[in-house]
């Protein structure tokens, strides 16, 4: 039997069964939504906050010391300090190749391509990963501190 | 142009409900149908960026709040003379400031004929002067890029407030 | 007409932060108030008969609606994922202080 069902906490066997199935391509349609933020609507918050609900999902699901082993709350602070930075670089690196701050200066490209409009989709992936660890450490952090809180 | 009427009433009437009910769990699923209704809304404006965004987050602020309602029952509101006094004053204040409000509101431009000074431009050189086809994320992450910065920096403080708030210090789990 | 009924969900926001006395009850009311104030700056930017502002193929000119105040509303429903979780974070440490929610009480007591 699979250690994950043999757990006590957590909900019951269907929920288990239904969110290992389900919580991949979650993620896949979070990254989806970031990649493609400059072509259909979306972008990179909602992508980051979508990326974030799969892990939420787990941790409503199987409890609190599975989701530990996929993703530490320290791991989710690195990754959100690491997207502020990208779009920090991004932003800096303006002003030596194009004259000012935050200008936009990879190639246009041709419309409705995925490489294209410059820095904006790599714009859209540090929004991505920022937002994501964000969310999945204020809501960890907000859930495990309740379960200790009850008396 | 009737559904966005509709649905402005179906969230004053959510809103009202999640105000006026004693069980706190009662209010959570108000809300939901007050934010349910408000992402339909947005549909119907034509703006599918933030439908998607509205849904998203308010299923997470949901969670949020009915962990949080799920400490405490609900609470009774005792009445007394003091407490008729401040609701009587609350109403009036409220009547008086939505007066003056309604009389500022005429003056708008009407709903459906907006002055776009600023986005006629964006509108029509934003595909080739960024080259992105979806013209909001152009103007959120190029022309109005310093905007983005300042949310991204919003974002990170108020989420390294709310850990810092929740820090057990001198007591660990046995 | 819609500015109005906008402008009502506001005060009925306004009215919850004010008058109750239970804590999570404030929270909601200004959760309340930034439903509306979204849903107001969106209908600022919709044109009579537009489409969503996004460029397709093979479209050469077409009616947008304003995609100015829909990159705003972009930027302050995320915010408004942060602000809640600092709030009742708050809210947590207030109970776990105090052991009640209501507003009276937590005035009263000292230390």
């Amino acid at each position: 039997m699979s250690p994950y069902r043999a757990r006590k906490e957590g909900m019951t066997n269907i929920v288990k069964t239904i969110s290992k199935f389900v919580v991949p391509p979650i993620i896949l349609f979070g990254i989806y939504m970031v990649l493609h933020g400059h072509l259909t609507p979306g972008g990179g918050f909602p992508g980051g906050v979508i990326m974030a609900s799969g892990f939420i999902l787990l941790i409503l699901s199987f409890g609190k010391e599975v989701t530990l082993k996929k993703l530490k709350v320290s791991t989710a602070s690195i990754l959100e300090s690491t997207g502020a930075l990208i779009f920090l670089c991004l932003a800096i690196l303006g002003i030596p190749a194009g004259g000012w701050f935050f200008v936009n200066f990879l190639s246009k490209g041709y419309p409705l391509k995925i490489i294209s409009a410059g820095i904006i989709p790599l714009a859209n992936i540090g929004i991505g990963i920022k937002v994501m660890g964000g969310v999945f450490a204020v809501f960890f952090t907000l859930v495990v501190f309740r379960i200790s809180a009850k008396r | 142009m009737w559904e966005i009427y509709a649905l402005a009433f179906l969230m004053i009437a959510g809103s009202i409900v999640a105000v006026h009910t004693r069980y706190l769990l009662s209010a959570v699923i108000s809300l939901a149908v007050v934010g349910l209704s408000l992402c339909v809304t947005f549909l119907y404006l034509q703006a599918p960026d933030c439908a998607i965004t509205q849904v998203v987050v308010e299923v997470i602020a949901l969670i949020i709040l009915i962990r949080a309602a799920g400490v405490e029952k609900d609470l009774l509101e005792i009445k007394g003379k003091r407490e008729a006094f401040a609701a009587t004053a609350t109403f009036i204040f409220i009547i008086v400031f939505a007066i003056f409000a309604f009389a500022a509101l005429t003056h708008l431009p009407k709903f459906g004929y907006p002055v776009m000074k600023v986005s006629s431009e964006y509108i029509s050189r934003g595909l080739e002067e960024t080259g992105a086809a979806n013209l909001v994320t152009s103007v959120l992450l190029d022309y109005r890029a310093y905007d983005t910065l300042g949310e991204a920096t919003v974002l990170f403080t108020a989420i390294l407030g709310a850990i810092v708030v929740l820090r057990e210090i001198g007591r660990k789990e046995k | 007409m819609i500015f109005f009924l906008s402008f009502v969900i506001f005060l009925i926001g306004l009215y919850c932060v004010v008058i109750k006395k239970n804590l999570l009850k404030i929270v909601m009311g200004i959760v309340i108030m930034e439903y509306a104030v979204n849903f107001f700056l969106v209908s600022l930017g919709y044109r009579k008969d537009g489409v969503a502002p996004i460029v397709t193929e093979g479209v050469k000119e077409a009616k947008f609606v304003d995609p100015l105040p829909q990159a705003m509303v972009l930027t302050a429903i995320v915010i408004s994922i942060a602000t809640l979780a600092f709030i009742v974070a708050m809210c947590i440490r207030i109970y776990q202080r105090y052991h009640t929610f209501d507003v009276t009480e937590i005035r009263k007591l000292k230390g």
